[in-house]
């Protein structure tokens, strides 16, 4: 039985990709969030838990509220996720490479 | 005295944020922090001379100022560049003392209004390093202490202008 | 197949290195980094061509970026000023990109000379926060992620 939420699965969804960005700069409760979305409370709230389960946002108590937070911890422990910001800059210093390799300088 | 100013340095990071909360109008803290020629007078080393050699108070603007001590001998040159200047609201800087191994820092000034009288400033600094924050931090000069004195001679000196 | 580029962000700290070896001289790895015409070169893509506004590559020089879209939109927008410009040595800048939440950021390039014809870049990037650093790092995973499933919420679409 795999109790344990696939990080991969749960980012599948474009809704919980939108949460994650959202509360990725500053915690927020799950009225805050849902509050930013055309989808019903209960489903935003089905998000939450399964991004929850699967570690990538954590929960804070803060008074009577729940503040969801990025667990940016979680989320680098899956490589992948750097590797399109490391590609973007490979790609761009392979062409520097290449376009200084073919200077000449105006005389 | 000196106490007013609170430093707040996280273990593990590599900046830390000066607090201070002023009986002065915002106007008057921010043109405290802007006018070359009130700088001089409060925002100095202990026992040295200020001198501001250039001063462009202006997004994208630069400047530059020297300490000397009572021989006139330079004992300090700092200078940078102006990210962001928006009046009374915020001031975004780089800082770099020269000859000192100690890299450059992000300054990031915001002044807020509180009432008609009364402001407060929050100074984010950023370093290259933790390291080299911890070991400036360990240095009597960049203490939280030097630097709440330096504002209550700026609250004093502004005190002209209200 | 080896990563040339290495991207080294640590748990928790507000800043990243890039870093790379290059088959060019530090003089040329320097140069594509001090001409606004060669900047643009290598930062366009054939989805965002870059552009320098303005460029003063000199200490306390300023510079203003654009990057447009195949169909001329603007993408972003971006400007700062280089504190320290050191030929051949050292780039020390601030950036911020326009209109958007992740602030400033403080960057410093190191240019190395290995050989006569090899050297080494690395890119030291300080920004004000961790959860900002972390954003940017994630933002193109999050885009490429939204990339991929619009292409197969296309396909499937198609496919009824």
């Amino acid at each position: 039985m795999n109790l344990r939420r696939d990080v991969f699965q749960a980012i599948a969804d474009p809704t919980r990709r939108a949460i994650l960005l959202l509360v990725a700069s500053q915690s927020m409760t799950a009225g805050a969030i849902a509050a930013n979305f055309d989808t019903a409370r209960p489903t935003v709230s089905k998000h939450l838990q399964i991004l929850t389960e699967c570690e990538l946002l954590n929960q804070e108590q803060n008074g009577r509220e729940i503040y969801y937070q990025l667990n940016a911890k979680k989320m680098k422990e899956v490589a992948e996720f750097i590797e399109p910001f490391r590609k973007i800059w490979d790609d761009r210093f392979n062409k520097l490479e290449t376009i200084m390799k073919n200077y000449k300088p105006k005389k | 005295m000196g106490l007013k100013t609170k430093m707040h340095a996280e273990e593990g990071k590599q900046d830390l944020i000066i607090t201070r909360e002023f009986d002065l109008p915002v106007e008057l803290v921010f043109k405290a922090h802007v006018d070359p020629e009130l700088i001089v007078q409060w925002k100095t080393l202990p026992n040295t001379t200020a001198k501001i050699l250039k001063f462009g108070g202006k997004k994208h603007g630069s400047y530059q100022m020297q300490s000397t001590d009572a021989q006139g001998k330079i004992v300090s040159s700092v200078s940078g560049v102006i990210h962001e200047f928006i009046p009374n609201q915020k001031m975004i800087r780089t800082f770099e003392v020269e000859n000192a191994p100690i890299g450059v820092q992000l300054e990031i000034y915001d002044f807020e209004r509180l009432t008609d009288n009364t402001s407060k400033l929050s100074m984010h600094v950023i370093y290259e390093s933790g390291a080299i924050r911890d070991q400036l931090l360990k240095m009597p000069g960049a203490s939280g202490y030097t630097m709440g004195m330096a504002h209550d001679r700026m609250q004093e000196l502004m005190n002209k202008f209200k | 197949m080896e990563q040339k580029t290495k991207v080294n962000a640590e748990d928790g700290k507000q800043e990243l290195m890039i870093t790379r070896e290059f088959d060019l001289p530090v003089e040329m790895l320097f140069k594509a980094h001090a001409e606004p015409e060669l900047v643009e070169q290598w930062m366009s893509n054939p989805f965002a061509t870059a552009k320098m506004l303005k460029f003063e590559g000199k200490k306390h020089g300023c510079y203003q970026g654009e990057s447009t879209d195949a169909n001329g939109n603007v993408v972003f927008r971006s400007n700062g000023m280089f504190h320290e410009f050191i030929p051949n040595r050292k780039i020390t800048r601030t950036f911020e990109m326009e209109n958007a939440p992740f602030g400033v950021q403080l960057e410093i390039y190191e240019f190395e000379k290995l050989t006569d014809n090899t050297s080494k870049l690395n890119m030291h990037v300080i920004f004000e926060s961790v959860p900002l650093r972390d954003q940017l790092l994630q933002l193109p995973f999050a885009q490429g992620i939204n990339m991929a499933h619009d292409r197969i919420q296309e396909i499937l679409g198609k496919s009824k």
